[in-house]
């Protein structure tokens, strides 16, 4: 690519951000008001959780995050369908091994407290099945070629954990005669946290499997 | 309160700018997918930029998209480092003029 065209591009690039802060800094001085936000906030003593990020992601949004949880498993679908992974790297040194021995215990409990604290506080399924995932890349770093995971048929599990949990839970309201993720107020903090629990190990496994990059050894064809 | 929201909006902006030019003007894959999540950095800062509303609670919303699309962004991109990644060992992408 020739350098007038870069430079064209640059400019062309510049008008638009220009044109994006025209419409974005007039915006933040009027400050509109957010029905959205009222009616989030003041329906949060019907779902049981504190967070009113975790009340719009697990009970007004549960579609949405449903439907996330599915993109995950399918892009994990799609690494495992493209092969083999890479092989592991070589075993960590001791300095690496004896801080990866500190570090993913570590993990593993921070993300486990992340997952709790969701429910009341800044936290939740994502941001704790985030750290198991880096504990997976941790451990894959050392030179564990399947980052802490179990085998085949359990990653499998481990994958759709989320989605399933998500599912069963819906299709059991639906049978009790609410409509799909509708949950009852008495026990809306109870399927939440089942739902988020079973979400933070699908997403920790999918982010470490990901990571390795391949089908697992063992798997059928 | 509102020049620090202006300040972190308009930073989503030129992220998201800086992505994009970067996104046209290299050739490489692994360019352009770093490129791609400028990009979308830019845009989640955007959109919690929005969500602070000074003195009330900040709107969970825009929060809780960005949470929804800080995953999905990762998963696309580990699909596609896979996908490039298999592309390498087929020959690599096909040359043009860039």
């Amino acid at each position: 690519m020739n350098g007038r065209l870069r430079l064209l591009i640059a400019l062309l690039a510049a008008v638009l951000g220009a044109a994006l802060l025209w419409v974005f800094l007039p915006l933040l001085a009027t400050r509109p008001e957010s029905a959205l936000a009222k009616a989030a906030l003041a329906a949060r003593p019907l779902t049981g959780v504190g967070n009113p990020v975790t009340a719009v992601l697990l009970d007004y949004r549960a579609y949405d995050t449903l439907l996330e949880l599915a993109v995950l498993l399918a892009a994990l679908l799609g690494i495992w369908s493209l092969g083999p992974p890479t092989p592991a790297y070589q075993r960590a040194g001791a300095a690496l091994r004896a801080m990866i021995a500190w570090v993913v215990p570590l993990l593993v409990l921070a993300g486990g407290y992340l997952l709790w604290a969701g429910g009341q506080v800044p936290g939740g399924a994502f941001q704790g099945g985030a750290l198991l995932g880096a504990a997976g890349v941790v451990l894959r770093l050392g030179g564990d070629p399947h980052a802490g995971l179990p085998a085949e048929p359990w990653q499998r599990l481990l994958a759709s954990l989320g989605v399933g949990a998500f599912v069963i839970v819906g299709l059991v309201l639906l049978g009790l005669g609410r409509d799909f993720l509708d949950y009852p107020s008495a026990w809306a903090k109870w399927l939440i946290l089942v739902i988020e629990s079973a979400a933070t190990l699908a997403i920790g496994a999918t982010l470490a499997a990901a990571y390795v990059g391949g089908r697992p050894p063992g798997g059928t064809r | 309160m509102i020049p620090l929201q202006a300040l972190y909006g308009s930073a989503g902006v030129v992220l998201f700018v800086l992505g994009l030019w970067s996104f046209l003007v290299h050739a490489p894959l692994l360019r352009k997918l770093i490129a791609i999540n400028i990009m979308g950095s830019g845009v989640f800062h955007l959109l919690i930029a929005i969500a602070e509303r000074g003195t009330e609670p900040p709107d969970p919303v825009p929060h809780a998209l960005v949470l929804t699309g800080i995953v999905v962004a990762v998963s696309a991109t580990a699909l596609a480092l896979v996908f490039s990644r298999r592309l390498e060992d087929a020959g690599g992408p096909p040359e043009d003029e860039c």
